[in-house]
């Protein structure tokens, strides 16, 4: 390719009539129902303003007439596809109140939980991001290991999306009897497959064109606009709240080892394994926000290892959930957690009676969906589900 | 910066605009007047000692009791407060601030009541600003593109305010 020419200029050059076009709300590529209002000149797009709250329920209210554990399941619904996460932010929030400290074996049970939620949650993002950029097989195959992934949820809490399994004050049930045994079974298969979806994806020539030097987001914006988890770190921020978070929520990983999966010096943590990033590629666009969710499952697969041991060595119990209608000491507590989409963050105020007076939900991808309109500007409309895709969003925790 | 310290820096630098604080509570704040938010908020941001270079949050919450019988006993008054919540990537600390509003402009009912926007200090602000305003009915001075974000555009009322009634009808679907 000669220098300075982009094979995009001949359509920058033509102006014609802008028009406005609508991408969504009921759109395969916007991930639920989001809509974009997309200002284009032929095939550019000059401006995108995202219309949310399609599936607004005014959570926040609801949880302004339940008591805590009667919210949990509303926290499910936030960000459906990782379930047990959000609930363990609600919990951690809930316990931050309350002073609660939980037995070891919690802890070792929710770091379990937590990290094998999050590899469920990575793989629908990568495979729907395939979906996005018009591949079909990444998605079936990620939807095979996910199922196993819900099997064991299911044995667990005895559902498969919405678990409501974390409450405040531990768990609803311990693990059952020879479920450690099927979970380390199960990585021992994921492991070797992760490599067919590198193949499939990451290092697939199609996937690279489509992806490196699309949409990128520098750090500064990212921190600007308060984008957060693989969004924040694939523009190589180092920062991961299980490392860099509030000691209530660090404390649970508390001697695990892992490294925060951002790029320093041009490398990824242990990447000598996995595909090299490709010259294209510039930090901060989807390729690398795609990138470091990949990384972050083979993170999450070193943690639960780690956490097997932990939890059948651990004393005492899984803790005692606390009472339905439980009276909330006065006051108020804000609590972020690192969930598989960024910083989940839950606020709550009480008077002191069992239903707290106020309930927020900060969402992450509320935040990483906020600078669509800076990273979409002056890009092909093919690319604008490239980039929102990258995001990773659901919708149900930006509209709650 | 250890909270405790973090506050007294600010009491002494901002004097009389920081009005109060808890250094104790769960989740140390300060309270700051309506009027010096944006000023405090871009020290907040700039000074080197300090760097809160990311917004997490910002929460409307609405004190009143709709309840006349309940409201008799409630220990405050009725107002509104807005909450905001900010950590420092570079530091790793994280501090509150609180601004403490009157719930209707002078005492109008239906004038919302007004602060400064801090979208300019930080963009998050942007779209957490615009759900403060669609929810708790807070009008933000300054904000480049104020509209509702989460209720559709024609909506009437506040949800998150505690006196909001469910509307009987929207466009014909039921509500009550």
């Amino acid at each position: 390719m000669a220098t300075g020419f982009d094979s995009r200029v001949v359509e920058y050059d033509v102006r014609t009539d802008e028009m406005l076009v609508n991408m969504g709300p009921q759109h395969p590529s916007t991930h639920g129902v989001l809509r974009l209002v997309l200002r284009t000149d032929g095939e550019i797009v000059s401006e995108v303003t995202p219309h949310i709250g399609y599936l607004h329920r005014c959570a926040e209210k609801i949880g302004e007439n339940l008591t805590p554990r009667q919210w949990i399941p509303y926290t499910d619904r936030m960000d459906y596809l990782a379930g047990m996460n959000m609930n363990l932010g609600w919990s951690l929030a809930v316990e931050k109140l309350m002073g609660l400290q939980l037995p070891d074996k919690a802890r070792h049970l929710r770091v379990i939980i937590a990290e094998l939620g999050r590899i469920a949650s990575h793989l629908v993002g990568m495979g729907a991001y395939g979906l996005d950029l018009g591949t079909f097989s990444p998605f079936l195959y990620a939807f095979r290991e996910r199922e196993k992934i819900l099997d064991l949820f299911e044995e667990v809490c005895g559902a498969r999306l919405t678990y409501s399994y974390i409450t405040p004050g531990g768990a609803t049930a311990d693990l059952p009897p020879g479920w450690i045994g099927r979970c380390e079974a199960f990585l021992n298969e994921l492991v070797p497959i992760i490599s067919d979806y590198h193949n499939l994806l990451t290092s697939n020539a199609i996937f690279i064109k489509r992806t490196c030097g699309i949409g990128v987001l520098s750090a500064e914006m990212a921190i600007d606009y308060g984008c957060s988890g693989p969004v924040l770190r694939g523009s190589g921020v180092d920062y991961d709240l299980r490392r860099d978070g509030e000691e209530r929520y660090t404390e649970m990983y508390d001697g695990y080892s892992f490294e925060v999966i951002a790029e320093r010096d041009g490398h990824y943590p242990k990447d000598h394994q996995y595909p090299k990033v490709p010259q294209d590629a510039v930090l901060g666009d989807c390729w690398h926000r795609f990138y470091v969710r990949m990384l972050e499952v083979m993170q999450a697969i070193d943690l639960l290892r780690q956490g097997f041991d932990r939890y059948s060595a651990a004393t005492g119990d899984w803790g005692t959930p606390i009472k339905l209608t439980q009276k909330l000491p006065k006051g108020e507590a804000y609590l972020e957690t690192e969930a598989p989409r960024g910083q989940m963050g839950f606020y709550l105020v009480s008077d002191g009676s069992s239903i707290p007076w106020r309930v927020r939900a900060r969402s992450s991808s509320f935040c990483n969906l906020s600078v669509t309109h800076e990273i979409c500007r002056g890009v092909p409309i093919a690319d604008v589900p490239a980039i929102v895709g990258s995001l990773d969003i659901v919708m149900g925790e930006i509209d709650r | 910066m250890s909270e405790k310290s973090l506050l007294q820096l600010l009491q002494s630098r901002f004097g009389n605009v920081v009005t109060g604080g808890d250094a104790d509570a769960i989740d140390p704040w300060i309270q700051v007047e309506p009027q010096s938010l944006l000023n405090v908020c871009t020290y907040l941001r700039d000074d080197n000692k300090l760097r809160f270079d990311l917004l997490n949050c910002i929460t409307g919450v609405d004190y009143f009791e709709p309840d006349a019988k309940k409201a008799a006993k409630s220990p405050w008054q009725p107002h509104t407060e807005l909450v905001y919540h900010l950590s420092s990537i570079a530091l790793k600390h994280t501090l509150v601030i609180k601004v403490v509003l009157p719930r209707w402009k002078n005492d109008q009912e239906g004038s919302l009541p007004e602060v400064d926007s801090v979208s300019s200090v930080w963009r998050t602000a942007d779209w957490h600003e615009r759900e403060v305003y669609d929810l708790s009915g807070i009008f933000f001075q300054g904000h480049p593109d104020l509209r509702r974000i989460l209720c559709p555009e024609d909506w009437v009322g506040h949800p998150l305010r505690k006196d909001y009634q469910m509307p009987l009808e929207y466009h014909g679907i039921r509500g009550r």
